[in-house]
């Protein structure tokens, strides 16, 4: 079982600096909002990517989904 | 596994380079079977684009190869011109943005809506639509 205090400590350790806000109704269906600069210049599949990349194999197992926005400050 | 014998994946890569634009869903346009593959199909459907639909719930092979191609770990994906776009919240920020119409290289119609179309309701679990452990 994942959380949304989880998930965003674990974005934000990931990606140092950047703005995160994760929520969830039932702590498996998630939705954050990452803002860094690291987006910047890249892709928004990249962007995703990123973010996407920090949670491996949970993503489609107890994280059963990950709505994901990203943006640069 | 040696990369000669992977037909599943050999397929997919040929399917995507085959189609200008393909998506990779969970269930089909008609009957998604899913919420994030609903929307983004219908963001395709909104801007009367034609398309090319794999459904990967058939055989959960299809999924992990796909994955293993695009480097990208969810459904759906969509590709044009054999490059990945995105999942379903880049498509739908696409479609808001006027960016999917030019990637598509297709004029957004008149009425088609302002927001990225919320999709068909998922249909429920595809129990009794096909039973996949009788054969």
């Amino acid at each position: 079982m994942a959380t949304s205090t989880e998930l965003r400590e674990q974005i934000e350790a990931a990606i140092p600096g950047a703005t995160v806000e994760v929520e969830s109704p039932d702590d498996v269906h998630f939705t954050a909002r990452v803002v860094s600069d690291r987006f910047d210049g890249l892709s928004r599949v990249q962007q995703h990517r990123l973010v996407y990349d920090i949670f491996g194999d949970r993503l489609g197992a107890e994280i059963h989904a990950l709505s994901l926005k990203t943006e640069t400050p | 596994m040696s990369e000669q014998s992977n037909p599943i994946r050999d397929a997919i890569a040929q399917a995507i380079g085959d189609n200008r634009v393909i998506l990779f869903m969970k269930g089909t346009p008609d009957q998604p079977m899913c919420g994030f593959s609903a929307r983004t199909s219908a963001a395709l459907q909104a801007l009367d684009t034609p398309f090319a639909a794999v459904d990967i719930l058939p055989d959960p092979r299809i999924r992990q190869e796909l994955s293993a191609i695009s480097g990208w770990p969810t459904i759906p994906q969509l590709f044009v011109e054999g490059e990945l776009v995105g999942g379903a919240d880049i498509v739908a920020e696409m479609y808001e943005t006027g960016e999917l119409a030019q990637a598509l290289g297709v004029a957004a119609p008149a009425d088609a809506p302002v927001e990225a179309p919320a999709g068909a309701d998922p249909a429920p679990a595809p129990l009794g639509i096909e039973n996949r452990l009788s054969s």
